[in-house]
């Protein structure tokens, strides 16, 4: 059974949905391996990007696949316990379903605390462990040293999801896709993985006869895209935000963003913490000083401790450089 | 198990160690990278991201303290990308901490500076975050002022250490800013170590700034100095001098030429210090009675005892410190030889200890009303005060202090050391019990810089289990030990900071293990150069106990603790 759907997860190609791409099949293999006679699963339901809302769907529509995943994954590993990382808005509507759901595989529902960094994975240790709520230093990987010291294996819901999916042989090499925003179908859809943006939106009756642009790949570190940029795949979350250009301040747009990151951030690391301050900051002026936004853009790019950080500027530099 | 590997830095072929971090191989190579929130005291925490640098095959930079190093890594450390990334996290530091530079604890020896100025940065491109953000005072010994915090975090880390757990990060608004607790059940215990440890010179002692000159003005009255073990190994570091320099001439000079009327040291009240808790320790033994006995010299030991554990109060040496002992003879036995009215005395106490600032303050030391001491300085301080009147330690033409409380015994100078109180307590001890002095005077397990050490000393018939720490989390490890095994020892030593005195909160900064080490081996040549070794041998000690009346001098020499509820801190 083991190398079974390990063999499996490889030939699928699967990678993790919360956003960062990573080949399932070997942290999977890592915690296999990991010498410890305790380990651990966490299923990560923080959803943490604004305007994305593909787990929630699949807490609705696909628990029992979901949790087929988690069963899957601990039997393989022999897990002592599993936990589903929850949002804590999905909370009063799914944590009773997942308990039932999942009865007999020793599930904890850990409600998560606010805030955007809550949703990366070693602060999703920190968090479940009681400790301050911030991302751990890498290496060690969680795959070695995770929760409470031992072997954590961390996936989305959607990859767990899949997990179930490949096991019996169903995976069609799809993803689901948030659609929102100036959208006129919003939703959740389930396409293939290969897609473009603009084929997605074709296929889902969502390419906008308007003047437009996108934010693809999370509802707040996503990149901007204009319409005639959307011949490439999503990357990262799978979510996809349209905007109708003529009626979006952008100004107000990338102020949302400032003060989602400033308030979702751990303040650990100099270039985050003050970084998006400054950010903050600078879009209060009249006119935006693009030196200063080039600038702690480089040290949020190349020095941040964790993903977070690193991705904090992307849409920013993308709508500044598309839209102003 | 380590390996010999290779890696590339800046070009150069390097040879280096598997598990070693870039910043310990590039130091080992004088290749320099800037650091900040890294401290050989505390772990990699990699907040400031100062140290950052390119790893050829790796996006982004990486930071070097917490980077292990891989065969054939290829690493840049003064690329372009590198210097202006470097450049702008300065910029960014910069942003939070108000800029007083002219009163502050590192000031001619500012990290943040160097850098700033070695990276171009502009330390002002940014309007000040934090100029609203309040100042606290803990006690009478501590100002914290987090309008010059950078949020390395380094002083929380080091409060957990020590098992305070004093200093803490709360959200506030959209930060996570330091402050103290507010919960009651944890209180500072002036030890200082934020102090040493905070790169950003947020902390500083009380007073530390001040107007400290006022008590050498008033021609009126008779100054007196006296200044601790520690301090003629390490306050020539203020001068440039390295670490570990022995200064006590110069230093005597120095303070002389201020204007302080005598000079008095206080490894002579250590050695009276030594002959008290000698005695009882022999008598708790043979009594069986509040064991283990610990040592009391170390006010933030002390404070942590009746603040923490009120009920080992009765297990602490009622004998006083050093520093009260002495401050008391000086201001009756003293006094009355030399025919001046101890009310016209003013004695300025140097210590290497922000906790003494608290300590000379609590009014069981008072004797018959009054104090012993008028003014406590740490090491910093008074380097400042000569500083400030251009009086080079360096260049002064060493002298002894005044007699008949300026020549200690070796005993009483190994104080400032980890390990120092318990070695001079033994070789009185062995005197006390066999009426003969030691063979061999030097008790080797005793000494050096591990955090606890154990012994066990057979005198005649009788064994002594001997415990000692330095650091107060290896203190509270002990303190557990014991709650497990009450007979465990029947003597402990405790001093709060790592190495003890020798790396207290008010001594020359930077720390680290390798100065406290050369501060402490120097303070053993001092004893080992010494005639007089001895604590017991010293003649002031016997002279006193002759001339002064047994209740009298128990007055001067003895002290008593009491549960402390706390002092919190204040806004200022």
């Amino acid at each position: 059974m083991s190398q079974d759907i390990i063999a499996k997860l490889k030939k699928s190609g699967l990678k993790g949905r919360g956003g960062a791409n990573f080949p399932v099949w070997q942290k999977w293999q890592a915690v296999l391996k990991a010498k410890s006679k305790v380990k651990y699963i966490v299923c990560n339901a923080s959803e943490g990007e604004p305007l994305v809302s593909k787990d929630k769907y699949l807490l609705e529509n696909n628990l029992a696949d979901v949790i087929n995943g988690i069963k899957i994954a601990k039997s393989l590993i022999g897990a002592k316990e599993c936990y589903v990382y929850l949002n804590k808005n999905y909370f009063k509507n799914f944590a009773k379903k997942i308990e039932k759901a999942g009865k007999g595989l020793n599930i904890k529902i850990f409600k998560k605390p606010e805030g955007y960094i809550s949703g990366e994975e070693t602060t999703i240790l920190n968090n479940i462990e009681g400790k301050l709520k911030e991302p751990r230093l890498k290496p060690p990987f969680p795959t070695e040293v995770g929760l409470f010291g031992c072997p954590t294996l961390i996936n989305n819901v959607e990859t767990f999801y899949y997990v179930s999916k490949i096991s019996s042989d169903d995976y069609k090499n799809t993803r689901f896709y948030s659609i929102g925003g100036d959208a006129n179908k919003k939703g959740v859809f389930e396409l293939g993985s290969n897609l473009t943006i603009r084929e997605i939106l074709k296929e889902t009756g969502n390419l906008p006869n308007f003047d437009f642009f996108v934010q693809s790949g999370g509802g707040a570190a996503g990149e901007i895209l204009l319409s005639g940029e959307l011949f490439r795949p999503v990357y990262g979350v799978g979510s996809i935000i349209i905007f109708d250009k003529e009626k979006t301040d952008v100004y107000l747009l990338m102020k949302k963003w400032a003060d989602f990151f400033i308030a979702g951030n751990c303040d650990k690391c100099t270039p985050c913490r003050e970084g998006v301050y400054r950010i903050k900051e600078v879009l209060k002026t009249e006119k935006i000083d693009k030196e200063i936004l080039k600038d702690i853009c480089l040290v949020l790019d190349r020095t941040s401790f964790c993903p977070l950080g690193r991705n904090v500027s992307r849409p920013f530099t993308t709508l500044i450089e598309k839209l102003l | 198990m380590a390996k010999n590997i290779e890696v590339i830095i800046n070009g150069k072929k390097i040879k280096a160690v598997s598990g070693q971090t870039i910043l310990e191989v590039a130091k080992e190579n004088g290749i320099e990278i800037p650091e900040l929130c890294n401290h050989p005291d505390l772990t990699v925490k990699a907040n400031c991201r100062i140290c950052a640098v390119g790893i050829e095959g790796m996006n982004g930079l990486q930071t070097a303290c917490s980077t292990v190093v891989k065969d054939g890594m290829v690493i840049n450390t003064e690329s372009q990308e590198v210097k202006n990334a470097r450049k702008v996290n300065l910029e960014l530091i910069f942003s939070q901490h108000k800029e007083e530079c002219a009163d502050c604890v590192w000031r001619f020896n500012c990290q943040l500076l160097k850098l700033a100025d070695k990276f171009d940065a502009k330390i002002t491109r940014f309007k000040d975050r934090k100029t609203h953000y309040p100042t606290y005072k803990f006690g009478s010994s501590i100002i914290f002022d987090s309008s010059k915090c950078i949020d390395c975090r380094n002083c929380v880390e080091m409060c957990q250490k020590q098992q305070v757990n004093f200093l803490e990060v709360e959200k506030h608004g959209n930060f996570l800013d330091v402050i103290p607790t507010r919960d009651k059940k944890r209180d500072c215990i002036y030890c200082g170590q934020c102090l040493v440890h905070c790169p950003a010179g947020a902390f500083e002692g009380v007073g530390e700034f001040e107007e400290i000159s006022a008590p050498l003005k008033d021609k009126s009255k008779t100054v007196v100095f006296q200044f601790a073990p520690s301090i003629r190994a390490s306050i020539g570091e203020e001068f440039g001098m390295p670490a570990g320099s022995v200064v006590t001439g110069q230093l005597v000079s120095a303070i002389k030429k201020l204007g302080a009327d005598y000079v008095f040291d206080v490894s002579v009240g250590a050695d009276f210090t030594t002959v008290e808790e000698a005695n009882e320790l022999i008598e708790r033994i043979q009594n069986k009675k509040n064991l283990p006995m610990f040592t009391s010299c170390c006010p933030a030991w002390v404070k942590y005892v009746e603040f923490n554990r009120p009920d080992l109060i009765p297990n602490l040496t009622s004998a006083r410190s050093p520093q009260m002992m002495l401050g008391g003879i000086i201001k009756t036995y003293w006094a009355k030889k030399a025919n001046i009215d101890p009310k016209n005395i003013v004695l300025i106490s140097v210590m290497p200890c922000t906790a003494k600032k608290q300590e000379f303050l609590r009014p069981e030391m008072e004797i018959d009303g009054m104090k012993a001491i008028d003014y406590v300085f740490t090491t910093r301080e008074l380097a400042y005060l000569l500083q400030k009147n251009k009086i080079d330690l360096v260049k002064m033409e060493p002298q002894e202090a005044d007699n008949p409380l300026g020549d200690p015994s070796g005993a009483g100078v190994i104080y400032g050391t980890t390990g120092g109180v318990v070695e001079s307590a033994l070789r009185t001890t062995y005197k006390r019990i066999t009426g003969q002095d030691l063979p061999k005077i030097e008790f080797k397990e005793v000494r050096g810089l591990a955090g606890v050490k154990k012994a066990k000393v057979k005198i005649k018939n009788i064994t002594i289990k001997i415990g000692i720490t330095n650091g107060m989390g290896n203190a509270v490890k002990l303190l557990d030990e014991i709650k497990k095994n009450p007979r465990a020892y029947d003597y402990i030593e405790v001093m709060a900071c790592p190495g003890g005195c020798i790396g207290g909160g008010g001594q020359p900064m930077p720390t680290s293990p390798e100065i406290r080490k050369k501060r402490a081996e120097a303070l053993y040549s001092i004893d080992k150069d010494k005639k007089m070794r001895m604590a017991h041998d010293n003649p002031v000690v016997c002279e006193f106990k002759k001339e002064v009346s047994e209740e009298e001098a128990h007055k001067i020499l003895h002290t008593h603790y009491k549960k402390d509820k706390g002092n919190g801190y204040e806004v200022i």
